[in-house]
């Protein structure tokens, strides 16, 4: 056993929600008349729930509920979250039934989505939810009963007294135990005791899914309202100069067209109020088809958008440029820059002088497209704005981080402001980014009813807030007996570096420097799984690659020798990563892999690793080319994220990761010719496919006792590295700009 | 124009008025209040509004209402009557979903595959289903559960 963390204990939620739990009575005198097989079902009785904490109710039947607090888009949080509570609150998993808690900071002090946070931060926390409930219940029994605490055990969510042999349910007692203070001294369970923790559940909202169940924020309906859509500039760098809307408002079910402004011109933008299009025109009617029907009707002006200055935070300001801007440019922009000069981001030894002296250098340049989420839902909201207060229903990530700008908007105290937290058909960071929920705000109000705002698939890519544009070129300095003897890279994108200079390869060798530069531009960007790693993991991993062939070494064995140097003697005191489990995982998906061994000698196969969100993640790619068809016979994924809470759906994400990863690697590209996006649904935009997906995916989890470190986003990244190495193990062309696949043709 | 229809759908008859172009994506969605079949591109891409029409698989978005007179048409709502029809409880087993949207199309053009198909290859589930994106990447666990169904059923 030990003991958290007193903060722990010392959180509001815990005190506040047991206190406002303590105004509900919990009647239970009823029972007596009913035999003790009787469910509550049976009896036809709705079982009379009692608030334990603001994630916790019990109900008189022992039935339990548990309030997951974030966002879920697919991570399965909904599941693994309240396994944390279940499991230090000692109940049957199969009692519980969980619930999406809505946007409630004082309830739930961390609604966010994003970074692969999700289970590292509720570690201790959720399960010091769990615990404190379960001695408050603890100790209503030994009042109750007149016992000592020390005598009474717990387990599936039963009381019992060895000695006497009493035994009694939770829900006996949780009426009681919500008007106890929250005991000071928290402790947890050793991992040892875990009993549900590291077992494999099942998605909690699956039978749900599979009868296509109303869940996401797409799907909600209520009387009376309106659907609406937004039309926008057909390019970025434009903006709306006049329109008319007469013949569009005459259109079957359409109740009114008007242009909304969804930032004051002195909005001050905190980072993730980001909006492509400043200024739109909003419709609004009776059912979607019609709204969309209209909008072709509109007959709108843009005109080319003037430079203008963006306020930030800090009196930050940011110029945001004029002009239609293309990825070729883009392109020779930033070939240009990486022949320059940029800024020294962190520099070891002496590199100049290493690369002057070297024997002989290798130069490399990679570079990526923009890529769009391609979220399987289309952007939407729900708002209701009546009087000074605004409902949402709504699929958001980070629901914190877009109320600021939603108070500003609005001018409307955050008190007036009530989110409900809908399932989202998908995230990977675009539903980070809440302008959309402004918008439908704003549309309500104006249109004076409730409105379900939608994107279609077009404006959703072609509108969206996308992964950047990035390039990065490395260097490698060897001396006479090609031995690495510096390092060299440059990153740099539209409009933001990739660069992490403080990521392995830095730590292991001597001379190391890395720059970056930007690219100022009118595009949007923004967070898409893994931010930068998901680009940096590509170029990196295809470079070490590149030179362990120079050197005729291993490419595993070359990576585990640098990493061996960085954790034995590292160069600098701010690498960002932990060298024994980075060569934790490349040595487990050796061994998993079966690399190296004589069985596997003729197989096209390339490896990858990398650091990210605090986790560490290996891959290996079997594959073979036809042509420009790729197969993909078998993922293998090696996975340090610590203690893996539930393996069934941690799996799952591992592969989806890879998938993912291969799709996007293969096939992701958004490229604009003069500021309009080439590609706008999935016609053009070529996603991943079932019939190219990897016949197999084995995953893989380094057993250790670490606290969780994350997993959404770190087996993404380094599948794009491994799938260059591999497909040059196939076709011996080396992959440098993303995506590849269109570079197997002839 | 603004027609009155009528459609046969999971073996009810509804009465609708609807413009006659109206896909039957928006007449499920936005008049029968049956949000089962997603909208995922509008353009028959991605399979997210996929249904049975006289038990095949078809893109609902690409699908006028005029076009469905005595039509018999099938939505997930409609594929079992507690969501135990072999697809949906090998979904469950094998724990396919991560955001679960395009989810129902998917299961409809397995449950549809089946049909036609009871053993597939892994050759014919893929050239099948590859009209059904998944941004997830739950494709490698969709094909288990569509083995699995194949075994059950």
């Amino acid at each position: 056993m030990k003991k958290t963390d007193s903060n722990y204990s010392r959180r509001s939620f815990l005190k506040v929600t047991s206190l406002s739990g303590g105004g509900m009575m919990l009647g239970i005198s009823w029972l007596a008349s009913a035999k003790p097989e009787d469910s509550l079902a049976e009896l036809n009785i709705e079982p009379v729930w009692q608030e334990v904490t603001s994630f916790i109710k019990i109900a008189s039947d022992n039935s339990i509920k548990i309030f997951s607090p974030n966002p879920e888009f697919g991570q399965n949080v909904m599941t693994s979250l309240p396994m944390l509570i279940a499991e230090e609150l000692d109940v049957d998993w199969k009692q519980v039934e969980v619930e999406q808690g809505n946007y409630d900071p004082k309830a739930f002090p961390r609604q966010f989505t994003g970074g692969s946070q999700g289970i590292r931060m509720a570690w201790k926390q959720l399960r010091t939810v769990g615990s404190a409930a379960r001695q408050m219940i603890l100790t209503a029994a030994s009042q109750a009963w007149n016992l000592p605490v020390s005598e009474l055990t717990t387990a599936n969510g039963m009381i019992t007294h060895a000695f006497s042999g009493k035994s009694e349910t939770y829900g006996t007692f949780a009426a009681a135990a919500a008007k106890l203070p929250v005991p000071k001294d928290i402790v947890l369970k050793g991992n040892q005791s875990f009993r549900l923790i590291g077992t494999p559940q099942k998605n909690v909202v699956a039978p749900k899914i599979v009868q296509g169940k109303p869940l996401f924020g797409m799907d909600y309906r209520e009387a009376g309202m309106l659907i609406a859509m937004t039309e926008r500039p057909p390019a970025f760098g434009m903006r709306l100069k006049s329109f008319d809307a007469n013949v569009a408002k005459k259109m079957p079910g359409i109740v009114d067209i008007f242009p909304i402004k969804v930032f004051n011109d002195d909005h001050k933008f905190g980072g993730f109020d980001t909006c492509s299009f400043n200024e739109v025109i909003a419709v609004v009617g009776k059912s979607t088809w019609d709204v969309m029907n209209a909008r072709k009707k509109i007959k709108a002006v843009w005109e080319v958008a003037p430079e203008r200055k963006e306020k930030g935070q800090n009196n930050r300001e940011t110029t945001v440029p004029s002009g239609l801007e293309s990825t070729t440019k883009h392109y020779a922009k930033m070939f240009e820059m990486s022949k320059k000069p940029g800024v020294i981001e962190r520099k070891d030894g002496d590199p100049e002088k290493a690369f002057a002296e070297a024997k002989h250098v290798i130069e490399r340049t990679y570079t990526a497209p923009f890529l769009a989420h391609n979220i399987m839902e289309p952007t939407n909201t729900f708002a209701h704005y009546v009087g000074d207060k605004v409902r949402f229903v709504a699929p958001i990530q980070i629901p914190d981080w877009i109320m600021p700008a939603i108070v500003a908007r609005l001018g409307i105290p955050k008190e007036n402001i009530s989110i409900e937290l809908v399932r989202m058909g998908g995230g990977f960071g675009r539903r980070a980014y809440g302008h959309y929920m402004i918008e439908a705000a704003l549309i309500s109000k104006q249109a004076n009813a409730p409105v379900k705002l939608i994107y279609s698939r077009e404006d959703d890519v072609s509108a969206g807030i996308y992964r950047p544009s990035y390039q990065l070129t490395y260097r490698a300095a060897f001396d006479e007996n090609k031995k690495l003897i510096a390092f060299h890279a440059k990153g740099g994108g539209v409009p933001e570096s990739p660069l992490h200079a403080n990521r392995f390869p830095a730590g292991a060798i001597d001379n190391y420097l890395a720059e970056s530069f930007v690219i100022p531009s009118n595009i949007t960007i923004g967070a898409f799984r893994a931010p930068r790693s998901n680009f940096n993991a590509a170029a990196e991993q295809s470079f070490l690659d590149e030179i362990s062939e120079y050197m005729s070494k291993d490419p595993i064995a070359f990576r585990l020798e640098l990493l061996q140097r960085a954790k034995d003697n590292p160069v600098g005191k701010t690498n960002d990563y932990d060298a024994s489990r980075y060569m934790g995982v490349l040595e487990l998906v050796r061994e998993k892999s079966g690399w190296g061994k004589l069985e596997n000698a003729g197989k096209k196969r390339g490896v990858s690793a990398y650091f990210c969100h605090n986790s560490y993640a290996a891959q290996v790619i079997d594959l073979q080319v036809k042509g420009d068809q790729v197969t993909v016979e078998l993922v293998t994924t090696a996975l340090d994220c610590g203690v893996v809470v539930n393996p069934e759906g941690a799996k799952n994400m591992a592969e989806g990761a890879a998938i993912d990863g291969i799709g996007n690697a293969l096939f992701g590209q958004l490229t604009l010719t003069d500021g309009k996006t080439d590609q706008r649904n999935f016609d053009t935009y070529r996603m991943i496919r079932h019939n190219e997906a990897p016949k197999k995916i084995d995953v893989h989890f380094v057993k250790n006792e670490i606290d969780p470190t994350g997993l959404g986003e770190p087996p993404f990244p380094p599948i794009f590295g491994a799938m260059a190495n591999a497909l040059y193990q196939a076709t011996g062309k080396r992959f440098y700009q993303q995506p590849f696949q269109p570079q197997l043709k002839g | 124009m603004i027609k009155k229809y009528s459609v046969r759908i999971n073996k009810k008859v509804h009465q609708v008025e609807a413009d006659e172009n109206m896909p039957l994506l928006w007449v499920l969605r936005d008049i029968l209040g049956m949000e089962g079949t997603k909208y995922g591109c509008g353009l028959g891409s991605c399979g997210a509004c996929t249904v049975h029409l006289n038990g095949n698989a078809v893109r609902s978005c690409q699908l006028p209402i005029s076009s469905l007179t005595g039509m018999e048409i099938t939505t997930i709502e409609g594929l079992s009557a507690k969501g135990d029809h072999p697809v949906q409880k090998a979904w469950l087993d094998v724990d396919v979903a991560q955001c679960g949207y395009c989810q129902s199309g998917q299961i409809m053009s397995a449950a549809a595959l089946l049909k036609s198909t009871p053993n597939p290859t892994e050759e014919e589930i893929e050239n099948f289903m590859t009209g059904n994106i998944c941004r997830c990447g739950t494709y490698t666990r969709i094909k288990k559960a569509i083995q699995l169904a194949a075994l059950k059923s």
